[in-house]
């Protein structure tokens, strides 16, 4: 088993016990526990009077795609916030100094630190993902119209995020590290709300603001891109709203968002190779 | 640069500038296979940027240096080094036999190999009955003996070790130098960064005095400890001519009472000496000569106190 390895088997165990994580999964439980009241609330309300399937279906995939987006988010925050110490905080404490003078190159270190903490994040993510699926499905019989295309771009979002937050451990303070991390995440926010503005106000300026903040920070296009998938096909064309969309993400869009995560991790490598530890 | 096989680190005008500030000027050594190296200076001197250096953490302003016949860095280089940093921490959830278990095989070590190798070693660093413990618990000199054991758990060829003692009591040094010691008899070559002159007197072959990031000497402690002497003597009705006279023949001569202190560089010279004292019309009762140490020698070249 070669350094990379053993190093994204460390970095795993590692995450696993960070506290951050075990307080989102106990925050996504009681987001869950709200979901689920706040659903079996509207179905016994929608019970209660006359009300064509058809609408019902449209309103309870709405909700459903509320609960997926709260999944998203939890899931995005945690990935940063799991993983923003893990370079820089282990380059201020000396700890890298035992680890780096191993016969193991600089690109291992930063690949194996981001196996670890992906494996970890997709298990969060596929255990948070099929619970509120199956909590949507099991009190209003609704299911995402492409879960699994979903769920997938959930975690590359989440990828995309962690190796942003490995790139600028490579440079940065932990402290720094979470205010631009975070910061970096506000303007992906943005930049999708002004790409769905930019559906309605036809501005050419908000739409090049729009698309310039997605390709800063190509997080949120890929939930849009999911919330396209999972959506229904009424909803895709007529919602105007954080979980669904006006404006879709292109396939470019994802392909964009993959080429950016190589990019960003390749920089990290780099930026880590040339630092003096 | 063409090492030779009884090298085991050659640096050559060896330069680090951070920014405007030059850590390590133009470090020149060369350290052989086999021997216990140490390396001295004042706090400030550059020691610990030049042992990054050798490490590869560090890249070089300039110069070059080689491991093992290898740039320092180099992969291969590395696989047979041990590195104890100074200030050893690491994951605290992990156990000492799992921390051990880890770092070897970070160094390529077969899991089957690891099983006698990791009681082995934590049993020469004297942890061997806290093997379960996970290191959130350790002592700092608990984690400096953990640390020690990392860097020894593949038996490398060359030891890096940074103040290996410093956290550690006594009986811990003791173990330490028995361990420096048991490194150089299986033919490994030891590099001791260490501030404690009298450990590092009493366990290096060699060493080399580092200031403002340069060698400014060298001395090997195995042939001779002729550096100088320190010399008390008791002497009594000297007179101030007589002592203006002897400082002329040997160093920061002083006289209170009847005690007479001064330096040599030689023994050969005391006997001269004391003609001149017992000529000058003073009484001479006792001179003693008392090899320098290492600490004086230290002091001597290194210079003034600095406040690093």
């Amino acid at each position: 088993m070669s350094g990379l390895w053993i190093l994204a088997g460390v970095t795993l165990r590692e995450a696993a016990r960070r506290k951050i994580l075990w307080t989102a999964m106990l925050a996504a439980v009681l987001l869950l526990a709200i979901f689920a009241v706040a659903l079996r609330f509207q179905v016994a309300e929608f019970e209660g009077r006359p009300m064509s399937p058809f609408v019902r279906y449209q309103v309870e995939s709405g909700m459903l795609m509320v609960g997926l987006y709260t999944c998203d988010l939890l899931a995005v925050v945690m990935t940063i916030l799991t993983s923003i110490d893990t370079l820089a905080g282990e380059i201020s404490s000396g700890t890298i100094h035992a680890i780096a003078t191993k016969p193991i190159a600089r690109w291992q270190i930063v690949t194996g630190k981001f196996l670890g903490f992906a494996a970890m994040v997709t298990v969060y993510v596929a255990i948070t993902f099929w619970s509120t699926v199956a909590v949507a499905f099991a009190v209003t019989g609704v299911l995402p119209e492409h879960p699994f295309h979903g769920m997938l771009l959930i975690v590359a979002e989440c990828m995309v995020a962690l190796s942003v937050t490995i790139l600028l451990g490579t440079r940065f303070s932990t402290l720094t590290c979470g205010v631009l991390a975070l910061g970096l995440q506000g303007v992906a926010f943005m930049g999708g709300w002004l790409e769905q503005v930019s559906g309605f106000s036809q501005s050419t300026q908000i739409v090049t603001l729009g698309v310039l903040s997605s390709l800063i920070m190509p997080t949120e296009s890929l939930w849009r891109r999911a919330a396209y998938e999972m959506q229904t096909p009424l909803a895709g064309s007529l919602s105007f709203s954080p979980f669904a969309n006006v404006s879709i993400p292109s396939v470019t869009a994802v392909v964009y968002a993959g080429g950016y995560f190589v990019f960003i991790l390749w920089v990290a490598i780099v930026l880590l190779n040339r630092r003096d530890l | 640069m063409n090492t030779s096989p009884s090298c085991a680190i050659e640096t050559r005008n060896l330069r680090k500038v951070f920014g405007s500030r030059v850590a390590v000027s133009g470090l020149s050594l060369t350290v052989n296979r086999g021997e216990i190296f140490g390396f001295l200076g004042p706090n400030g001197a550059g020691k610990s940027t030049s042992i990054k250096m050798l490490l590869g953490l560090v890249r070089p302003t300039g110069g070059h240096a080689d491991v093992l016949g290898l740039p320092a860095g180099d992969v291969d280089a590395r696989r047979q080094i041990g590195f104890l940093p100074e200030d050893f921490r690491f994951y605290d959830w992990l156990t000492a036999a799992e921390l051990l278990h880890l770092h070897g095989r970070l160094c390529g070590m077969s899991a089957d190999r690891l099983r006698t190798r990791v009681p082995e070693v934590l049993e020469l660093v004297g942890i061997a009955q806290h093997a379960d413990r996970r290191l959130r618990g350790f002592s700092k000199g608990m984690l400096q003996r953990l640390g020690l054991g990392q860097a020894l758990i593949h038996e490398p060829q060359i030891v890096f070790l940074d103040e290996p003692t410093s956290g550690l009591d006594p009986i811990g040094r003791r173990m330490v130098r028995d361990v420096i010691r048991a490194q150089r008899d299986r033919g490994a070559t030891v590099f001791l960064n260490s501030h404690l002159l009298s450990e590092v007197e009493i366990t290096c072959d060699r060493v080399a005095f580092i200031k403002d990031g340069e060698v400014i000497a060298e001395r090997d402690l195995r042939t001779s400890s002729a550096e100088g002497f320190h010399v008390t003597a008791q002497v009594g009705k000297l007179s101030p001519s007589a002592l203006a006279q002897l400082a002329a023949v040997v160093r920061a001569p002083r006289y209170e009472g009847e005690r007479l202190t001064f330096g040599v560089s030689s023994q050969d010279v005391l006997p001269e000496i004391v003609r001149l004292l017992v000529a000058s019309g003073a009484d001479v009762y006792r001179v003693t000569p008392e090899p320098l140490a290492l600490e004086d020698l230290f002091v001597k070249l290194v210079g003034e106190d600095r406040g690093l």
